[in-house]
């Protein structure tokens, strides 16, 4: 019994991790329609940032300050951001696709980093010892688990809540007008640019602070964490979820988190052990199936997103067109 | 420095047959495709079932050129891999880009050739596995062209570079002196006034796939026959055939040709400043480079949007 409850918190920590990224990828695709085509990078940048600032002294290492664990949460999530900015900076501006090409060319930039500075990061043994927070708190690993869990159900909530009111709010009206029709947006004075921009950023420091979770849960990185599956994996969350709607990108969280976990464990278990080796390009080519497959067959997702009619619309008063 | 200056310049010439096709479709299609460098993938084990198939039939067929690992064999294969490639390319189009083309915006484009790529290199992967392949076992020796400074040289990197430049200037007497070249550049350098101008559109598109799964089939086989042939081929040349297409300026097949050397010689270069590791994000930097300084790249129209 305490094995399964201890197996569903394990289970339920990373997908809401991987949820809270997930929420702040739909903010840029989903809501302001910006390709992000290198989570991995944002996700890893949290991660060694918080790892960087937070982490136990090495004497080879530089960083490793052992800052408190609140300032190394903000690091990471200031490293995804600064990273997002710099990118958006220049990419912002230009065709619709060279943001997909530049955040795809950071993930595999920073991935290359992350592989060979080894006084920086590590190198491909990657970084331990990240001190988990609140660790001492609990007297054993299962309450301090669950605990954990609960730490990161409410950022996941916090996140949710923040945004959900964000997208009602006329800021969120003009990040959806700027998606839809950006030269109308423009026409209407909205600086369209600047907040693709801040979306974008925005967006990016949430998947950081899911990078910082997660390395807060594992208190070990390295760069196969960051490697280009995570971005696909995100990816295929939003769309099975649906993408603009946030509660689309929780359920498609935990949808294809336990389709990924529940393949790789039926596979481990019962195909032959010539097919076990290449359970990696199963799972891989189940992720590009259900991502091509949702854009053929269903794109608007699992829980489509709803546009709301405001008060002003056709419900004001004296106004009847509607009715009949 | 010279060894990477020739490094380069071999690395330049395959990435630029890799970027001929991208280029053209990013501009006709507009959209980034993720899948495209897959097809360099798909041709070069095209050609190594081709040709183990070939050499079989014909044992003759096996014998290698000169100094060269080429064989007849690998010869005919590589020619029914553009073949294959093209068609895999038409084919791709037609099941998945297509459609999608009909229904949704270019971003909901990009994310399915994301996709595609990753089934692609993934079913390669478990059809051929994750070893490392050759065309050829036998040690391919290079020529040493001089010892102080050392300057090596295989006979194969020789021929790649012959190969790919005949490539290149048949393709570049196609498209300067006949009328189907007219209209392929119309299409590339505005796609609705060819369309205006009596150019069949739809037909021209199956034509410019066919020409870069032939061209992206070349590049991958001569990149395993320099080096070795691997499921991440695609993955490995997706990010230098990216930059050489916005160096050059989407849409222009010219500056795709040199914007592929201009790639291949400046990572080649970097390897005097920066360790091995990092020549993965050298790419990126290049495209960095060239979005800060001129967005549009060398021969690209300025964009308005």
């Amino acid at each position: 019994m305490i094995g399964i409850i201890s197996y569903l918190a394990f289970f339920g920590t990373v997908a809401s991790i991987l949820a809270i990224a997930v929420l702040g990828l739909n903010l840029q695709w989903g809501n302001t329609g910006l390709f992000n085509g290198g989570v991995a990078a944002f996700f890893g940048a949290g991660a060694y940032g918080a790892m960087m600032l937070g982490g136990p002294a090495d004497p080879l290492q530089f960083g490793a300050f052992e800052l408190p664990y609140t300032i190394a949460f903000a690091g990471g999530i200031f490293l995804a951001a600064l990273v997002a900015w710099a990118v958006g900076l220049l990419t912002l501006r230009l065709r619709h696709d060279y943001l997909a090409i530049a955040t795809f060319g950071v993930a595999v930039a920073l991935e290359a980093v992350a592989r060979n500075a080894e006084w920086l990061t590590g190198g491909a043994k990657g970084m331990r010892g990240f001190p988990r927070p609140f660790e001492g708190l609990f007297e054993d690993q299962f309450t301090y688990n669950l605990a954990f869990l609960a730490f990161v159900v409410l950022i996941l909530i916090a996140v949710y809540v923040g945004l959900e009111r964000l997208v009602r709010s006329p800021y969120g009206r003009v990040l959806r007008a700027i998606r839809e029709d950006e030269i109308a947006a423009r026409s209407l004075g909205k600086n369209a640019t600047r907040l693709r921009l801040e979306a974008f950023v925005l967006g990016s420091a949430i998947i950081g602070a899911a990078g910082v979770l997660y390395v807060s849960f594992y208190a070990f990185i390295s760069p196969q964490d960051m490697a280009p599956i995570l971005t696909f994996q995100i990816w295929a969350m939003l769309i099975v979820g649906g993408a603009g709607n946030n509660r689309g990108a929780v359920l498609g969280a935990f949808l294809i988190w336990g389709a990924w976990t529940s393949s790789g464990f039926l596979l481990a278990k019962f195909a032959p052990t010539a097919v076990q080796i290449y359970t990696g390009p199963i799972q891989y080519i189940m992720i590009g199936s259900v991502i091509v497959g949702m854009l053929l067959w269903r794109p608007q997702g699992l829980l489509p997103e709803r546009i709301e009619r405001t008060k002003t619309g056709n419900e004001a008063p004296g106004k009847t067109a509607s009715q009949g | 420095m010279i060894q990477n200056l020739m490094d380069g310049i071999l690395t330049g010439s395959i990435i630029s047959l890799g970027a001929i096709g991208l280029t053209m479709v990013m501009h006709m299609l507009r959209f980034a495709n993720f899948a495209y460098a897959e097809l360099l993938a798909i041709g070069a084990y095209a050609a190594l079932v081709f040709d183990r198939l070939f050499a079989a039939l014909v044992p003759v067929m096996d014998q290698a050129f000169g100094g060269l690992s080429l064989t007849w064999s690998l010869t005919l294969a590589t020619l029914a891999a553009m073949a294959i490639t093209g068609l895999s390319a038409v084919l791709i189009d037609w099941a998945i880009f297509k459609r999608i083309r009909q229904k949704a915006d270019a971003l909901s484009m990009v994310f399915a050739s994301f996709g595609v790529a990753l089934i692609i290199r993934n079913v390669i992967t478990l059809i051929f596995g994750l070893k490392a392949e050759l065309y050829s076992n036998d040690i391919a020796f290079a020529m040493v062209l001089s010892r102080d400074p050392l300057l090596l040289i295989k006979p194969d990197q020789v021929f790649v570079l012959v190969a790919a430049l005949v490539l290149m200037t048949i393709f570049h007497l196609v498209l300067s002196r006949t009328t189907f070249g007219f209209a392929l550049r119309a299409v590339a350098e505005n796609p609705a006034l060819a369309q205006v101008a009596g150019v069949p559109l739809a037909r021209i598109i199956i034509v410019v796939w066919m020409i870069g799964g032939a061209f992206s089939a070349a590049a991958g086989v001569f990149y395993a026959l320099t080096n070795h042939l691997s499921p991440l081929i695609g993955h490995n040349f997706l990010l230098p055939v990216f930059a050489a297409t916005i160096v050059g300026g989407i849409g222009s097949v010219y500056g795709a040709l040199l914007g592929g050397f201009i790639v291949g010689i400046a990572s080649g270069l970097a390897l005097q400043v920066l360790p091995s590791g990092y020549s993965p994000a050298m790419p990126f930097l290049i495209i960095l480079a060239v979005l800060l300084v001129r967005p549009q790249g060398l021969f690209g129209e300025a964009e308005q949007t």
